[in-house]
């Protein structure tokens, strides 16, 4: 059953002479010539040299808010789909919480007929769990899976009744497409700005505790064990969640989880600055959760890094800190921001951030995973690992300029990205 | 474990230039910086002692007061304290505005910035606010309370109390009791207290102490009977308006004041007791003890003058203390 969308019309005819070729999952990292013939690679060969790019396996953002129907000043399928080409992506899936939530087979058709007409790179796009998502009446997920749902959400909010996530689970045997989770308990993060630590408590923000993440962390693996049933727990952030997860893993509970750029790069420290664009849901935590999360995406307890694209109109984040919506846009900058942060220092292979950003996505939403071997469909980042380049929103195809980089100077880009045979983006 | 890539933190500072100062935190401030705009404070007293109070210090400069949150003591004195330096003073409030018509923050800021002025003065009921005035305007920017953050010249002008009351401030010990975790002041004197060398308990029941506030450099405690080890008791207002319905902060105000409440029976005679108003007598202070003559609450509201005085001269002079100490006595 299909679950991505448009981003066709045209396969294209490509070669790579004496590039560095990194496939972690098919074990390649070595200099090879590349020819892809009408979308489809026909040859790999040995090459020699090496001109300092590496070609790899392109990326699959689990987690973007492409804020269509609704709030198209923000962002729409063609400006977020050219961001994410423009980021190395294949393929992405959208988050529900639009305006009107994707809850039923009439939006969403509305939606995939658009995505047809207008996606750079092939969509998906996630159902909502409630109608309107409002935690109280679960959708119809069988028909909505039929009609292409790639999984479930009601993100943006928890699942706050453990009633209706059973349901939902139980629902999964027969749809078969993955319940994805956004853990917060409600009770214990309201009117909580940002991560409640040592920095809330100098700058006297409303407090969001680890804790408030975790418990329903643990609520819902639960709920996955007793129902046998896969789940996938959104943007984590906190350091209990991870342990939680890692616990679960092993006992053979069919979990995953996901994490975002700025979680990996960031600590609430940065709220200091009380810049808008560093306010987003689950907050920026402590350093010591982040040094969790960076160990569980090492370890593969985190399969995969999620942008969590967020775009918000500029007079939304022009507001005091404690006024803004929560949220960041990552599609354009992640694979830079991470290769600089975490690559470049020597904390995290490439080989792993590869996987993380293509082959782990993939695999939990069961979607065809991008690969280097001949007779698939061209799906490929080339990237440019020397070169610099400096942030600026000038340069955005999204349509919101809310990034945390913007002025920063990051290194090795995304030069060109190859969709479903489609060269989708050339810098 | 790898290398831990260094935070950035420089990159995002808001823009703070050496050539447009702000008082938008008590961060902002080095301990020379205390002390020179206290011994300002202390001039600007001695002038208001002459049978003529005003001062042509700030002939032609201009203040904005934007005041979108309700204020008594602070709004008049900032007005006055500018008034009295003959700077040109305009005040702004959210209701009676463009505010209630629904105009940004942002773009109340641009519509004043228009002017040019040289101070603008803000109370805004969120964090951050201060930061968008410096950035959508020219204006150097004085922080009059922004939500739950910070109150700058609250802090100073309770150093200058104890200062003036006890003869310095290093080596006491403040206690601060009440509502510690909605209380921008609270914030502001334990930074403040804790740079110029006193020792600082927050005093309070426990969902009304933030946790991990001992890292600003003070002590917490959970039993009222702590104040009367401290020279000066700082009770803070209940901010029963901050507080979300449901949250259980405290379960009564019967229960907060037996437990917390100040009163005659927990202090020791000669302990100095001062509130940053306004109080709700008989829930967090006694109103024996408000009355009292040990009290300082109307000796803050009489320091507030003559430190935002300080405050706002400061900001639009430049150079050493001494300099500005002559040019004000030559011009009064």
């Amino acid at each position: 059953m299909e679950m991505l969308f448009g981003g066709n019309g045209r396969s294209d005819d490509l070669s790579y002479e004496g590039v560095r070729v990194v496939d972690p999952t098919e074990g390649i990292d070595e200099i090879l010539n590349l020819t892809v013939e009408a979308g489809v690679i026909t040859k790999i060969e040995p090459g020699s040299g090496g001109n300092g790019r590496v070609v790899a396996p392109a990326f699959v953002d689990p987690h973007v808010h492409l804020r269509t129907p609704g709030r198209e000043d923000e962002e729409d399928i063609s400006s977020g789909t050219k961001a994410a080409a423009a980021g190395g992506y294949c393929a992405i899936l959208a988050m529900p919480n639009t305006e009107p939530a994707v809850d039923s087979a009439a939006v969403l058709g509305a939606l995939v007929e658009r995505a047809k007409d207008e996606a750079e790179i092939p969509v998906g796009f996630l159902a909502a769990i409630s109608k309107g998502q409002e935690g109280a009446e679960l959708t119809e997920m069988v028909d909505l899976a039929e009609r292409g749902a790639a999984g479930f959400t009601d993100d943006g909010r928890p699942v706050a009744s453990p009633g209706l996530l059973r349901r939902a689970l139980q629902y999964h045997a027969v749809t078969g497409r993955r319940i994805a989770v956004h853990c917060e308990e409600a009770a214990l993060s309201r009117g909580g700005q940002v991560h409640e630590g040592l920095v809330s408590a100098e700058l006297g923000f409303g407090g969001y505790p680890s804790v408030a993440e975790s418990v329903m962390v643990g609520r819902d693996l639960m709920l996955a064990a007793y129902e046998n049933q896969p789940i996938h727990l959104l943007h984590l952030s906190a350091r209990e969640s991870v342990d939680e997860l890692r616990s679960a893993r092993s006992a053979g509970v069919q979990a995953s989880g996901e994490v975002t750029p700025h979680h990996l790069c960031l600590t609430d420290e940065v709220v200091r600055s009380l810049d808008p664009n560093v306010k987003m849901n689950p907050p920026l935590r402590a350093e010591e959760d982040r040094q969790a999360l960076l160990e569980a995406l090492k370890d593969g307890t985190i399969e995969a890094i999620a942008t969590d694209h967020a775009p918000h109109a500029r007079y939304e984040k022009d507001v005091p800190f404690e006024e803004a919506p929560f949220g960041v846009t990552g599609l354009e900058t992640a694979f830079s921001v991470l290769y600089t942060r975490l690559v470049e220092p020597g904390t995290l292979s490439l080989a792993a951030l590869i996987d993380r950003m293509s082959a782990g996505p993939a695999r939990i939403y069961g979607l065809e995973r991008p690969r280097i071997a001949v007779g698939a469909r061209a799906n490929l980042v080339v990237l440019d690992l020397e070169r610099t380049w400096r942030v600026e929103e000038s340069g955005f195809r999204s349509r919101s300029p809310n990034s945390w980089l913007l002025g920063q100077t990051l290194k090795g880009k995304v030069v060109e990205t190859v969709a479903n045979g489609k060269l989708a983006y050339s810098a | 474990m790898a290398e831990v890539t260094p935070l950035i933190r420089d990159e995002l500072l808001p823009p703070r230039g050496p050539e447009r100062r702000h008082l938008i935190s008590i961060t902002d401030l080095a301990k020379d910086d205390v002390e020179r705009l206290l011994a300002l404070a202390r001039t600007f007293s001695a002038s208001l002692e002459r049978e003529v109070k005003k001062l042509p210090a700030l002939k032609g400069r201009t203040v904005v007061n934007m005041f979108f949150e309700s204020s008594t003591r602070t709004s008049s004195s900032f007005e006055l304290a500018a008034k009295r330096l003959s700077a040109d003073v305009m005040s702004i409030k959210a209701t009676g505005s463009a505010v209630d018509k629904g105009e940004s923050l942002k773009d109340t800021a641009l519509t004043i910035g228009a002017y040019d002025p040289d101070v603008i003065v803000l109370r805004h009921p969120h964090i951050g606010a201060p930061h968008v005035i410096a950035n959508a305007t020219t204006a150097h920017v004085v922080n009059a309370g922004d939500g739950t953050h910070q109150h700058p010249t609250q802090a100073l002008l309770d150093l200058y109390t104890i200062d003036e009351e006890l003869g310095g401030i290093a080596g006491l010990h403040v206690a601060i009791v009440g509502d510690v975790l909605h209380s921008r002041v609270a914030r502001s004197d334990i930074q403040a207290l804790v740079l110029m060398g006193a020792r600082v308990t927050v005093v309070g029941p426990p969902p009304l102490i933030p946790r991990g506030i001992e890292s600003m450099g003070c002590e917490v405690s959970y039993d009222i009977e702590t104040i009367k080890h401290a020279d000066v008791v700082y009770v803070l207002r209940m901010q029963k308006e901050r507080m979300l319905e449901g949250a259980n902060y405290v379960p009564s105000l019967r229960e907060y004041t037996a437990r917390w409440g100040v009163t005659p029976e927990r202090l020791r005679p000669g302990q100095k007791v001062m509130h940053p108003g306004p109080m709700n007598r008989g829930v967090e202070i006694d109103p024996v003890v408000a009355d009292a003559a040990d009290a300082l609450i109307e000796r803050q509201v009489r320091s507030g003058l003559v430190v935002r005085m300080a405050v706002l001269y400061d900001l639009l002079t430049h150079g050493p203390v001494e300099v500005k100490v002559a040019e004000i006595e030559e011009v009064a």
